[in-house]
């Protein structure tokens, strides 16, 4: 059994070896963005009310300090319903910054009610107003301030920001699923990025003209959205059709088909934005119904958990590194190279239209502008997963990997406030490195290198 | 003759591979002008001596001296610089450069930085001529024959004055008489004072051409002899470890009705109105020279080229096969020649090469029944004692005796009515040969089918129960009574000559 585990351990850091550069990503982010951090919001009024019962004893009387923004109200408010739940009273809340704190100070002391504690955030207890109040306002009785606790925590791992970086990779990592299996077969598509943008428009438009604009119903929706796809999923399967029929090189045949992609939704939207969808329309970009997890970020790994199993389990993902590995030997092992090629094109269509359909769901429009250079960032996620271009081999889990390295660099760097034109440089200079480690573990140059310093020995 | 100074002194060299011991204490001793025959099974040694030698592999212990200096190769240019040129099956000849750029490549003449053409060019064409291959330089190598692409290559090492020159299976993939050109050049070669390793597993041109043989057996030297005082059968002995009664382990089945009937087969200038049948437990040898239009018959019958004419019956049903796919349905299936290029994908695993064509018989609606896969594997494995370290290992990673095996599986497991064998057994050793031969008689015995081609007559002869001879893209002629034929009456019928 804990051999088993060890195998299967090793067997995962060789086939996934990615997994530990995306590791030590996460743990320098980690690392580097640790940060004092004080609870907002709903989790500090918890605090906040625990420590009341704490240390004011029984039916205390409690002020609270609030700021006015949507995290100190909810903070308030929630503060104020639990204080009440464990029996404490509310003298007020401060809404309008330290002068309206004497203002009520003042009212409380000159009613002649006792005050057992003002409890608001840090900076917020810290107010000038709030120095010797025993001396100023005598009636009050002992007031203690009290508030939250702060703590250490890397603003990276902050739950926000993790569900921000799978939010920002979704469209990038389901085409690149798609992208995964062309370059198998020794192919490349380089029209996804102008297919997002065509299934955005197209989908918008026809929710705009077809299905009621803003008063679109769930099942418009979802139509003109599979329609946005279809258009995709039919371009995939035209330059499939050019590759095996005509024998045109598949970097040709993409790159025509993306001018022609960017060109049709230009055409179509007349080079506007469609924003003429209903709210509704986020639900796949913005909306989270599962434990929180955005629906995108849900159906993302809904996809690559679906095509792993055909890569590694059916017919169809053998016959893609069979053709991808010798398209010779396949076809006279029997493999229909022909149908593999088309199909494998028309996934990467389908996919990248869905991609479109996520960001316009994320940005409820669709513009012509979509995708522009994603075509790139998703061959570079592939890269990156270790999937060699010259085809027969790859992993789309290792592509999931490298498609997260990307999004936790770029988001890395937004943390630590590297400018954009930096982030570029650097970006790139990862997917080199990262495909260079690759070779170097292929061709076994580090045994090697360790093994010929072991054994050298003078000849002659 | 007496304490002459060897042109190539190798003296107790040892290499090992993680887990392997690929050379264990070989001595090699090269004069000048002689021809060393380098003999062993696959996996012998044969390669991993000649890579060190070559400073491919840098050996864990021993001694390298030519002409009496010691030397360290450290790559490949060492090894160039001190005079050794290595030949390998694969010519390391850029197709689309001509034959003078090919010859010059890497040490080009030049004058303050431009190329003399006309210099070169004077060169190239003299080297060609001192082989007897006078070839235009200035012809695209890609569009010359295997033979003439080898004499390139020749000329290449000639014109960087090598004094050792390694080939390596050099006659694998030439006709009988490029073999004999090639024989010329060899002796001309000696008579310069050149030292040549050739490597083979064609005795008879061992034989022919080699003064002295040296046989290596799992790493080690076996021995060393002058060829006259050695027989056929020693040599064999000697490779395998113990005594082989025969070469041939034919065994005749019993031949029925006609099982493929192929009539008026077409394409191009390469296939011209070929017919023949194939009968129940018939082993149907084809035989011919390269280009005759052998393979491309076979490929014709299985659908990797488009029939322009003719009709493939199989059992009294006419078979429209458009693919390959449509072949391997219909129960014919064929091994081709390549196996590199064609009959494996090598980077993939063994049990995925072997699945390739069964994986229907393996998936329901699709999706791969994996314990049935690697059962069926598994006894595959087993029967043909095909060696692997695991299934998924590798196909690359196989010595070509096993990668035949894999082919062999793969094909078996389909359980086809025809098979069509397209040089089986080139490039495998004694042993592995042996097997395959077994092999077809199980095959022909179990009443299916099987078409040979093959370019080693005695194979053709000592294999088959009946004979054709292409020619020209044409059957040439058939040789019912095999036990009589002779390579002779073979070539013969190949050449279109005499009846």
């Amino acid at each position: 059994m804990k051999s088993l585990i060890l195998r299967s351990l090793s067997r995962l850091a060789s086939d996934y070896g990615m997994v530990a550069v995306l590791a030590l990503l996460c743990v320098y982010y980690s690392w580097v963005t640790c940060e004092q951090q004080t609870p907002v919001g709903k989790a500090a009024a918890e605090q906040a009310a625990e420590q009341v019962e704490k240390l004011c004893g029984a039916r205390p009387t409690v002020l609270i300090l609030s700021r006015g923004t949507r995290e100190d109200q909810e903070f308030a408010e929630s503060l104020a319903s639990l204080l009440a739940k464990q029996g404490a009273g509310v003298a007020g809340t401060v809404k309008e910054g330290p002068a309206d704190a004497r203002r009520q100070l003042e009212a409380l002391n000159a009613s002649g009610s006792k005050l057992d504690a003002i409890v608001g955030d840090r900076d917020a207890i810290a107010w000038p107003v709030f120095e010797n109040l025993r001396q100023r306002f005598p009636a009050l009785g002992t007031v203690q301030t009290i508030a939250p606790h702060s703590y250490w925590w890397p603003n990276f791992l902050k739950t926000d920001n993790l569900l921000n970086v799978a939010n920002q990779i979704t469209v990038i990592a389901v085409i690149a699923i798609g992208m995964t299996m062309v370059i198998i077969t020794a192919g490349i598509d380089l029209s996804v990025g102008s297919l997002i943008a065509l299934s955005a428009v197209v989908a918008a438009a026809l929710i705009r003209g077809w299905a009621g604009g803003e008063h679109a119903g769930t099942w418009g929706m979802l139509v003109c959205s599979i329609g946005g796809m279809a258009l995709c999923t039919l371009v995939g399967v035209f330059s499939g059709a050019m590759i095996t029929l005509f024998g045109i090189p598949p970097f040709i045949v993409t790159l025509a088909m993306m001018l022609v992609a960017s060109g049709m939704a230009y055409i179509i939207s007349e080079g506007q934005s469609i924003y003429q969808v209903p709210d509704s329309y986020v639900w796949l970009g913005r909306g989270s119904d599962l434990l929180g997890i955005p629906n995108g970020v849900v159906l993302m790994f809904t996809l690559y958990a679906i095509a792993h199993l055909v890569m590694t389990r059916m017919s169809f993902g053998r016959y893609v590194y069979a053709v991808g590995g010798n398209a010779e030997a396949a076809r006279l092992s029997g493999v229909p190279v022909q149908r593999v090629i088309v199909i494998v094109y028309a996934i990467s269509g389908a996919l990248a239209g869905l991609g479109g359909i996520i960001m316009a769901s994320q940005l409820k429009s669709g513009s012509p502008t979509y995708g522009a250079m994603y075509e790139l960032y998703v061959i570079a996620a592939v890269v990156v997963g270790g999937t060699s271009l010259s085809g027969g081999e790859g992993k789309v889990l290792a592509t999931l990997i490298g498609a997260f390295i990307i999004a936790v660099i770029q988001n890395g760097m937004n943390l630590t406030g590297v400018e954009s034109y930096t982030q570029k440089v650097v970006l790139g200079v990862v997917i080199l490195g990262a495909v260079f480690l690759d070779m170097l573990k292929k061709r076994g140059w580090v045994t090697r290198l360790v093994s010929r310093k072991a054994i050298q020995r003078p000849v002659g | 003759m007496v304490d002459r100074t060897p042109l190539l002194e190798m003296r107790g060299i040892h290499k090992r591979f993680p887990g392997v011991k690929a050379l264990d204490n070989v001595d090699l001793e090269l004069h000048a002008g002689e021809v060393l025959a380098l003999l062993g099974e696959n996996g012998a040694g044969k390669s991993t001596l000649i890579k060190v030698l070559g400073g491919a592999h840098q050996p864990d212990a021993g001694t390298i001296r030519i002409e009496g200096q010691a030397l360290v190769m450290r790559n490949p240019q060492d090894a160039r610089r001190a005079g050794v040129g290595l030949m390998y099956q694969e010519f390391n000849l850029v197709p689309s450069l001509t034959v003078r750029e090919n010859i010059f490549l890497g040490q080009e003449q030049t004058r303050l930085g431009f190329l003399r053409h006309r210099d070169e060019h004077r060169l190239a064409a003299e080297l060609l001529a001192r082989l007897s291959m006078p070839l235009n330089p200035e012809l695209r190598c890609g569009s010359l024959s295997v033979g003439q692409q080898q004499a390139v290559e020749i000329a290449k090492a000639l014109s960087q004055r090598m004094k050792i020159l390694v080939m390596d299976e050099p006659s694998a993939a030439l006709t009988p008489q490029e073999v004999e050109r090639l024989f010329v050049i060899i002796r001309d070669l000696k008579s310069r004072g050149i030292g040549v390793i050739y490597i083979s597993h064609r005795l008879d041109e061992i034989f022919e051409i080699a003064d002295r043989v040296m046989v290596m057996r799992d790493g080690a030297l076996v021995g060393s002899r002058p060829l006259s005082a050695v027989t056929r059968n020693e040599l064999i002995e000697m490779m395998v470890g113990r005594s082989v009664q025969q070469e041939f382990p034919k065994q005749p089945a019993a031949i029925g009705e006609d099982r493929l009937v192929v009539s008026g087969l077409t394409r191009g200038r390469r296939v011209r109105g070929v017919s023949f049948s194939v009968r129940r437990g018939e082993v149907l040898g084809l035989a011919g020279l390269v280009g005759a239009g052998r393979t491309e018959t076979a490929r014709l019958i299985f659908g990797a080229d488009r029939l322009e004419a003719g009709t493939v019956v199989l059992d009294g049903k006419p078979l429209r096969i458009r693919c390959p796919r449509d072949a391997i349905r219909a129960g014919i299936c064929l091994l081709t020649e390549d196996r590199k290029s064609q009959g494996l994908v090598l980077g993939r695993s063994v049990q995925e090469n072997f699945a390739l064509p069964n994986l229907a018989r393996f998936s329901r609606l699709g999706c791969i029944h994996q314990r049935r896969e690697a059962d069926v594997f598994a006894e595959y494995v087993r029967n043909l004692r095909i060696k692997i370290s695991g299934a998924e290992q590798r196909v690359r990673d196989l010595s070509g005796g096993n990668q035949q095996k894999i082919v062999l599986a793969k094909w078996l497991e389909r359980h086809a009515d025809i098979l069509i064998f397209d040089e089986p057994t080139r490039g495998l050793d004694v042993g592995a040969k042996y097997e395959i031969y077994l092999l077809m008689n199980d095959l022909a015995r179990q009443g299916k089918g099987i078409l040979m081609i093959s370019s080693d007559l005695p194979e053709i002869l000592g294999m088959s129960d009946r004979i054709l001879v292409m020619h020209e893209g044409r059957v040439a002629g058939e040789i019912r009574d095999v036990a009589g034929a002779t390579q002779q009456r073979v070539l013969e019928l190949a050449v279109g000559g005499a009846k």
